[in-house]
Formats: C-alpha cells, sequence, structure tokens
C-alpha cells in the first residue's frame, strides 16, 4: 500500500522536497530541525488545543444538511468550518504557527493571501499575540477582496498591495518569499500545504484537526468514524488536506478534490491544476503546476480568489498521481449557483472557494446510503459582492 | 579544461569582473552583441540569465528584465539557437544562470549536452538541491566538462560552505548580504561583508571565490576584489542599459565607470 505521510528528504512520492536558494537554507533547517519536537511538548499540545476551544470555537459541528440529502438522494453531512473565528479553517494553521513563531523568539510575522481569509486569519492571532504583521496580496485581490482588506487593517495589520506577474495569489506568495530572504529574523506564516518542506506537512498537520472531529462526529451520528466520501475544494489544498488527513490510509472512503475550472478547462482562463498542469517546480517545492511548454509559469484564473492559484501543493500531486484522490473541477457559474442553492436549501451562504465543493454534487452521483461529508472551508460574507454582481449580469 | 577554469588558472593578480544580464533583454536579438560588446569592453566572465515568470532569488530590476525577456519570446531553446556560432567570436567565459523549472521542462541531461556543445562552461541554478545535484546533475556536468556555481551567504554555516565549494567548480557564488538581487544592503554593512568574506577566505577553499548581489560601483568593485577573487555585477548593470541602451559605447562606458 502506498503512503502518504512525508519521508524523511520531505517528498510525497516524487512530489515535494525544498527547492529554495542559499539565503533560505538556515531559515527552513530552523524549521526543520524544531518544529517537530516543539509541537509534541505537552505545553504547546495544551495552548493549541484551549485556543482552538475557546477563541476559535472548536470543534466545529458536523451537520446533516436534510433538504440537500433529499435533492441528491444520498447523506449530505457539511463539516461547518465557515463557523470558526474569521469565517474559514485558515485560523486552525495561523493558531498553529504562531505558537511555533513565538517559541522561535520571532516578532515579525509576514503571509500571503488571495481571498483575504488567510490574511485576516494571520493578522487576527498577530494581534492576539502581539506581533507586527505584514500581508502580501495581489493587488487584483486587494480589489476584490475589499472587505477582508479591511479587516486585515482595522486587526494593524500592514498589507502590501503586489503589482507584479498575475497580480494575485501566486505573485503574493513570491513577495513574501522575498521579504523572507531580505528580512533573516522574520517568521514566514505560510497558508496553504504548500511551499518548501517542511511547510507542506506542518500546515497539513495543523489543519488535520478537521477530520480527526469528523472521525468522532460522523460515529456519533452514524455509527462509523469512516464517510464513503470526503469532499473538499482545492487551492493549494491545506482545508482538502485537513479534511482528508486521517482518511488517507483507509481506501473506503473516497478522497474528492475539487479544483477551480474558471471559465472552463479548456478556455484557457481556468486554474484547474491537475486537468491543465504538468510536474514542475513553484515556491519552492516539486508538484504539479500550470506552465507553458517552456517552463513559465501561467496565469490561472478563477472567480475565486482563493482559488486563483496555478498549481496544487505536493501531498495532493501525490494522492492524484497514485490515483488515491478523484479530482474534478467546476466553472465560476457552477460555483456561483452552487452557493444560490445551499443558501436557499439550508440558510448557509459559504465562501466562492467552497461553493466549488458543492457544485460537485451535480455532476457525481452517491447511493442513498452512502455518508458523504463535505468541508465548508468558509463563509461568504466576504463574496457578497460578486455574487450579487454576478447574478445580476 | 572549459574556459572558465582555464581563465583562473591563468589569472594572475589582477581583478574579475562578472557581468549578469537577462537573456532576452531589451530586445530579443541583442544577447550575442552584448555578450561580444562586454568582451571588448573589458569584462572577465559572462553570466547570463535564462528568464522565469517567478524569480525568487531577484530584486525589482531583474524581475522586471525577465519579464520583458518572456514577454520578448525567450526560451533556452532560443537562446541555445542565438548561441550557436559564438565561440567562433568570442572566447569569454559563460556561464548560465536561471531556475530550475524551465531546465525541468528542457530535459536536464539535453540541457547540460546542448549547452556544452554551444561552448557554455558552467551553470548558476540557486534553487537547485545539493542532493539532486549530485543524483542527477553532477556525472552529466563531468562528462561534458561544465562548472557548477553553488551559492554561500553570510548566515551559511562554514561545514556547510566547505560542503558546497567541495561539489562546485570554476567558482564559488558568495552572496554579498542576506538579501535578494541588487539590495542596498551589501553597501550599507561594508563591516560585516568584510568579515564574512575575510572569513570565506580563512578556511582555504578549493574555488575562487567571486561575490555578488547589490555590487553597483567602482568603489564597492574594487572592494570586493580586494577580499575575494571578483565580483558579480548583475542589476547596476541591468539598469543601466535599460537607461542608456545596450549599444558597445553604452556598455563600453559601463564598464569604465567600473574598471578605470
Ligand atoms: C474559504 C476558503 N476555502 C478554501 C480556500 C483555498 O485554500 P486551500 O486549498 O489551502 O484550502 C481558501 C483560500 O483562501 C478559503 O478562503
Amino acid at each position: 500500500m502506498s503512503n502518504y505521510k512525508v519521508d524523511e528528504n520531505g517528498y510525497y512520492g516524487k512530489f515535494g522536497g525544498a527547492y529554495i536558494p542559499e539565503m533560505l537554507h538556515p531559515h527552513i533547517e530552523e524549521l526543520k530541525n524544531n518544529f517537530r519536537h516543539i509541537i509534541a511538548e505537552e505545553e504547546f499540545q495544551t495552548e493549541f488545543s484551549s485556543l482552538l476551544k475557546d477563541y476559535v470555537g472548536r470543534p466545529t459541528p458536523l451537520y446533516y444538511a436534510s433538504r440537500m440529502s433529499e435533492l441528491y438522494q444520498t447523506n449530505i453531512y457539511f463539516k461547518r468550518e465557515d463557523l470558526n473565528h474569521t469565517g474559514a479553517h485558515k485560523v486552525n494553521n495561523t493558531i498553529g504557527q504562531i505558537l511555533l513563531a513565538k517559541r522561535l523568539g520571532k516578532t515579525r510575522i509576514i503571509a500571503e493571501t488571495g481571498a483575504g481569509q488567510h490574511g485576516v486569519a494571520t493578522a487576527t492571532v498577530c494581534a492576539l499575540m502581539g506581533l507586527e504583521c505584514i500581508v502580501y496580496m495581489g493587488a487584483k485581490d486587494v480589489e476584490r477582496q475589499a472587505p477582508n482588506v479591511n479587516r486585515m487593517k482595522m486587526l494593524g495589520a500592514k498589507v502590501e498591495a503586489v503589482h507584479s506577474g498575475s497580480k494575485t495569489l501566486k505573485d503574493a506568495t513570491n513577495e513574501a518569499i522575498r521579504d523572507w530572504i531580505n528580512n533573516p529574523d522574520t517568521y514566514y506564516l505560510i497558508g496553504s500545504v504548500v511551499g518548501p518542506h517542511p511547510y507542506p506537512e506542518m500546515v497539513a498537520l495543523f489543519q488535520s484537526v478537521i477530520s480527526d472531529e469528523i472521525k468522532w462526529q460522523l460515529k456519533e451520528k452514524t455509527g462509523s468514524e469512516f464517510p464513503d466520501a470526503v469532499i473538499a475544494c482545492v487551492g493549494g489544498g491545506s482545508n482538502a488536506a485537513g479534511a482528508f488527513y486521517h482518511f488517507t490510509n483507509h481506501p473506503n472512503t473516497r478522497l474528492i478534490a475539487v479544483e477551480a475550472a474558471g471559465e472552463g478547462v479548456n478556455t484557457g482562463k481556468s486554474a484547474a491544476t491537475t486537468a491543465l498542469g504538468s510536474i514542475g517546480i513553484l515556491h519552492g517545492s516539486k508538484s504539479l503546476m500550470m506552465q507553458t511548454v517552456d517552463g513559465q509559469i501561467v496565469e490561472p484564473h478563477s472567480i475565486s480568489a482563493g482559488l486563483d492559484y496555478p498549481g496544487i501543493g505536493p501531498f495532493h500531486a501525490h494522492l492524484y498521481d497514485t490515483k488515491r484522490g478523484e479530482f474534478y473541477s467546476a466553472t465560476d457559474e457552477e460555483a456561483v449557483k452552487s452557493a444560490y442553492e445551499l443558501t436557499k436549501l439550508e440558510g448557509i451562504i459559504p465562501a466562492l472557494e467552497t461553493a466549488h465543493a458543492t457544485a460537485i454534487l451535480k455532476k457525481l452521483k452517491f447511493k442513498k446510503e452512502e455518508n458523504v461529508v463535505i468541508n465548508l472551508s468558509g463563509r461568504g460574507d466576504k463574496d457578497l459582492a460578486t455574487y450579487i454582481s454576478y447574478i445580476n449580469e | 579544461m572549459n574556459r572558465l577554469k582555464k581563465y583562473f588558472k591563468n589569472k594572475v593578480n589582477t581583478d574579475t569582473l562578472n557581468v549578469y544580464f537577462t537573456a532576452g533583454f531589451p530586445e530579443i536579438n541583442q544577447t550575442t552583441e552584448i555578450i561580444k560588446a562586454l568582451d571588448v569592453a573589458g569584462a572577465d566572465i559572462i553570466e547570463l540569465g535564462i528568464p522565469f515568470s517567478d524569480p525568487l532569488a531577484d530584486g525589482p530590476t531583474i524581475q522586471k528584465s525577465s519579464e520583458t525577456a518572456i514577454e520578448n519570446g525567450m526560451t533556452i531553446e532560443k537562446l541555445f539557437e542565438q548561441l550557436v556560432n559564438i565561440r567562433d567570436e568570442t572566447q569569454i567565459p559563460i556561464v548560465l544562470m536561471g531556475y530550475l523549472n524551465p531546465v525541468i521542462q528542457y530535459g536536464v541531461e539535453r540541457f547540460i549536452k546542448d549547452a556544452a556543445k554551444v561552448g557554455v562552461d558552467g551553470f548558476i541554478f540557486p534553487d537547485l538541491p545539493l542532493i539532486e545535484f549530485k543524483h542527477e546533475w553532477e556525472d552529466l556536468l563531468k562528462k561534458e566538462d561544465l562548472s557548477f556555481s553553488f551559492l554561500v551567504t553570510p548566515e551559511t554555516e562554514a561545514s556547510r560552505i566547505v560542503e558546497l565549494d567541495k561539489n562546485s567548480s570554476g567558482f564559488l557564488y558568495a552572496v554579498a548580504s542576506s538579501s535578494t538581487t541588487g539590495s542596498s544592503k551589501t553597501s550599507v554593512v561594508e563591516e560585516k561583508t568584510k568579515n564574512y568574506l575575510n572569513k570565506l577566505k580563512e578556511l582555504n577553499l578549493d574555488n575562487p571565490i567571486l561575490a555578488g548581489f547589490g555590487i553597483k560601483d567602482k568603489k564597492m568593485y574594487r572592494m570586493i576584489n580586494s577580499l575575494c577573487d571578483g565580483a558579480i555585477i548583475g542589476s547596476a548593470f541591468i539598469t543601466h542599459i535599460k537607461k542608456n541602451g545596450a549599444a558597445s559605447s553604452s556598455i563600453q562606458q559601463f564598464i569604465s565607470s567600473i574598471k578605470e
């Protein structure tokens, strides 16, 4: 059986590793040499769990969506990450990493953000800990995710608009990494399961609380820990990694990842990495990414800023490569329609990113008796303007 | 023996100027012209940049030159086409610098063979990890007699410097300050730069040491040459040709301002 854990060199199968300039070598060594024993300490674990409980509001509910279940003739459960403090799963990771940063003695925190959810979650934990916070955000995303920009500012973070390249998440990540090169004492709080080893492993570990809870919650409700399928959207892949984590070695649970097809996989305006990508190196790791035959990274497109990324994390590339994961995509339009449907039927306005996961219900048929868990990665407050203008058009 | 190794073997008490520019910048078809003009003007080594869309180790100047070069249509294939007759015209050592992703798409073995064929002498790929170098690159490079320069920085531990030096040939690339290219950090921390380059000297490394990142004028060029085997100038040259053009007179003027 395949192993889905990272190996000692930081690889998931042939993906992962640390492809970084020498300037970053000491930074990465410091993390690699310290993070495992720091997060294994009892004191760390206690502080982490108590913040997740009392500050974030965990455990998040596992909600049986009866009207959606009725419509799709199966059993649909929503893992309500949208109910976390700050409105998405991102905060699970920022709590973990800020505790790590503190123990490493760092006082200046930098982050990249797409939808602004990771930026808000980072600004939040920096406010909580009294640390300086700088968030890099593509200029295009600053525009389309204005409410989150204002939240970050109110939380005391400095938001740096990035004007290079496609002016989205990819370029924000480049700029954050360059900041880190120039400021060796800084902690880089990465927001997804991407980047050089050990980041993908570390972020997945902090997000694994999602599937940890799904297991006991589902057992309470159905008698079995294991769903027949777990569905999550994939930008870099952190909410999906967290939702899949404890099920990867349980072959009877289907792991279903949904990427953003943008205007359609073959329109040239898409972010469906597994459909369009090939093996390559971006942001310090080897994975699948969208690129030209000459190896230039292609500018992706998605209506959802959080999925507008030309790659996926190495863990997901490995799930795809070994066929353990099933990868699908949903278009801008399918996601928006699904968000309206979910809102009407269940009274839940999902984030645009999340709506890609729910959109897949129109394409996949599940059996009546099957239990399907969909990770509701975030809430849609930040996307209201997009939802309203899309429908009016 | 490749031209780079030969250059350092024959070097006696002179300073060394290695000039970086991005292939395909400012115009797609100026690559060989610029190389020849740099040679005539008195540069000693050429570091030729292969443009990449996401150059993590580069500051704004080289980022923009890379963007322009990609827009102009520069690719590895195109570059090798342009260099096919370069050795009929100049014997200046040429080192290719870039990021791994375009090379992986081209094919590592094919890349090394084609580079050797057109008369390239060595490589710098800052994001190539040592383990992958040993696994995939080392034997191929030996077979073609091509050099490879690893980077070291002021934060690199002594034991790692020695290891990176052992795996390098031609020269070892000393990043002058912990920064991206074109940084102004190098000038303000002269004392720190001095201590660092002196420390490198004391390690009695196998390779000559060239220092780069943020070196932009005669004063810094002199200082660096007094502390190690030579200096690499990139962003300052790109800025110059962006403003004054890449005609041979403009290039001559830049090199004179550094060397004389
Ligand atoms: C609500 C929500 N879901 C999903 C994502 C995508 O990120 P990831 O794939 O790392 O979960 C984002 C990113 O901003 C997000 O805000």
